[in-house]
């Protein structure tokens, strides 16, 4: 390939990056310098690091992304793993991947009916003689709508990179004796670590903002920076503090990134 | 590549199709004359006959189309693009889009009816004069309950709440004004307090509320309290009505300490592209029968005091959703406390919610 025509397709792509990634970046970032009054002002990134709410909020929201990540990949890890030793893996794959079809406000209400005293769950207890539990509420139900929502965005990177294991490979190592464990532990694992990588990216990240569920299932017994968020934007109108806590929020994620993203490119491929 | 054009030059067909559907379907609507009314308001707010026989009347066509949030609807209008004739919004989001100039002036001499509105509803520091908006619905902030779930505990005040046989068991509104409000009220404060030491008071009595709460939610309690999910829920009369209309079991409380007292008006937004047609509706909303056939079907309380005659006997004789005048001076209407204070408000809520975890 040549190399005008390259720069050419590259047109549509850089015009909606600019657009919608990096100028919003900046306006976000300028937003953050401001106080209610339109002042300019260092206020918001300090009240930020010195209050207690804040930074137990950033905590919270942490420590639950960090859960969600964690109860994900254990779950979409072997079942990945599994997946690619199938027949019919498309089939499968397709019923896996068929819940993201289905708008996320929609299957939280779903699941309120579930959890709640008269929903399904609750008539099964009381049906085999355990009695009627709090479900809805609780920090149990969070995590697990929010796991069952987050699991296709680990499952399918973490299936990809398997697939593309070339089946040579695991051939080699069991000609060359290995246990069928040593090979998936020095051969099939290093190899899927990439989709590992992004599985983690594309779980962890979102989860350390999200607000809907946090008060449909959690009834905001989980805060998140979010809710934060969505209050600033929404109710206080304070866009400053609402757009410091997005800039922090971005902070993180980059380092994330950074910490999470490929050392050596392209060495999956 | 054959096929993937294929499917481009498909999905493009379809969407221009699509496109010009709706062109056509909005077009066959009349949606581009002069004769359309176009109304934004609460979902589930109006009598939909009221309309049918609105539009019988006058010759409008109605375009109804509803928000859920005064957030959303501000946004909505703001943004422009919008030609809503007439908008129902509560009173402190009437308060700042006075403000920011978003409303039309009304013109009373277009206006016929406003004699039969309640004096006290008229006025209000909201919007002092009725120089913008007119009264559609009004009611509380109070307390419901499930009789049968609280083993004869008596609720009557906002302290009660703090009862520890209430153990997780309370749902309080997720509402930053609110939730402060009923704490301030609890000890004797005003609801619009901007005095510091009363608010950390507040703040600090909340702290005794974590055992009691069950969740923050929002318009989930409607359909909680219904299912008899929680037996206690904090949320406004409207909503309790709403419950109490589903399942008997369940009691509205106007708390003794005083309460919350909101408006829903009518407003003319500066976008508005047909405004006779919003005086026309203005006029409509007022004459009793309208008033009370909207009223019955709604359950909320009407502002319109010859509308309340011809209303049932047992609905206006309910105390807790047409309070006795004694009861009535306790209630307060939410000022706008600016942006400072409603920041102070937010954070000190913020901090009341995460201390649950």
């Amino acid at each position: 390939m040549t190399k005008k025509p390259k720069v050419f397709l590259f047109v549509p792509y850089l015009l909606w990056l600019a657009l919608f990634v990096i100028i919003p970046l900046f306006l976000i970032l300028y937003q953050s310098f401001f106080d209610i009054h339109g002042q300019f002002t260092f206020g918001n990134i300090v009240e930020y690091f010195t209050s207690g709410t804040y930074l137990s909020m950033t905590l919270s929201s942490f420590f639950y992304a960090f859960l969600i990540t964690l109860v994900t990949l254990v779950i979409s890890y072997p079942a990945a793993y599994l997946l690619t030793r199938l027949k019919r893996k498309q089939l499968w794959m397709l019923l896996l991947i068929l819940p993201t079809w289905i708008n996320v406000l929609l299957k939280a209400y779903a699941f309120i009916g579930i959890f709640s005293q008269s929903g399904s769950v609750n008539d099964f207890l009381a049906f085999i003689g355990v009695g009627r539990q709090q479900i809805l509420f609780t920090d149990a139900s969070f995590l697990l709508v929010a796991t069952y929502i987050e699991i296709p965005f680990m499952l399918l990177p973490i299936y990809n990179a398997i697939e593309e294991i070339h089946p040579s490979y695991v051939s080699a190592s069991r000609d060359l004796g290995a246990s069928q464990w040593e090979t998936f532990r020095r051969v099939i694992f290093p190899l899927s670590l990439s989709g590992v990588r992004s599985g983690v990216q594309a779980v962890f990240i979102p989860s350390l903002s999200l607000f809907m569920l946090t008060r449909l299932i959690a009834g905001n017994r989980v805060i998140t920076l979010g809710t934060a968020i969505e209050q600033h934007f929404l109710v206080t109108q304070n866009w400053g503090m609402g757009s410091t806590i997005g800039v922090v929020l971005i902070i993180i994620m980059v380092l994330i990134m950074l910490l999470t993203g490929e050392r050596k490119k392209g060495a999956a491929k | 590549m054959k096929k993937l054009t294929l499917m481009a030059v498909a999905v493009l067909a379809l969407s221009g199709v699509l496109h010009l559907a709706s062109v056509q379907l909005d077009r066959a609507g009349g949606a581009t004359d002069g004769n359309t009314f176009y109304f934004y308001n609460w979902g589930d707010y109006i009598d939909p006959e009221l309309l049918e026989k609105f539009e019988e009347e006058t010759g409008y066509r109605v375009v109804y189309e509803t928000f859920d949030s005064n957030e959303a609807m501000y946004t909505k209008v703001q943004q422009g693009g919008t030609a809503y004739d007439l908008v129902i919004p509560s009173e402190y989001m009437i308060d700042r889009m006075i403000q920011e100039d978003m409303l039309m002036e009304l013109d009373h001499s277009r206006i016929e009816g406003m004699d039969n509105l309640v004096k006290d509803f008229l006025d209000q520091p909201f919007d002092p004069g009725n120089r913008y908006s007119i009264p559609y619905f009004w009611g509380t902030l109070g307390i419901v309950y499930n009789e049968t779930l609280i083993d004869g505990e008596s609720l009557d005040s906002w302290d009660d709440l703090w009862s520890p046989a209430l153990k997780e068991s309370v749902m309080l509104i997720d509402g930053a004004r609110e939730v402060m409000g009923l704490s301030l009220q609890s000890l004797g404060y005003s609801l619009n307090s901007t005095n510091d030491q009363a608010l950390q008071e507040a703040a600090d009595k909340l702290d005794g509320l974590v055992p009691s709460v069950k969740a923050i939610v929002a318009d989930e309690i409607k359909t909680y309290m219904i299912q008899e999910e929680a037996s206690v829920a904090v949320t406004f009369s409207g909503e309790a009505a709403d419950m109490m209309w589903e399942n008997e079991k369940l009691h509205y409380v106007l708390p003794e300490e005083g309460s919350n007292l909101w408006f829903d008006n009518m407003v003319i937004p500066k976008t508005a592209q047909n405004p006779d047609a919003a005086y026309a509706f203005i006029n409509f909303m007022l004459e009793p029968e309208n008033a009370a056939q909207n009223a019955d079907y709604i359950g909320y309380s009407t502002p319109n005091e010859a509308a309340m005659e011809l209303l049932p006997e047992e609905t206006i004789s309910d105390e807790q959703f047409y309070p006795s005048e004694e009861t009535m001076d306790r209630l307060e209407v939410y000022e706008n406390l600016g942006p400072e204070y409603l920041g102070i408000y937010n954070d000190l809520f913020l901090e009341f919610k995460i201390q649950r975890n």
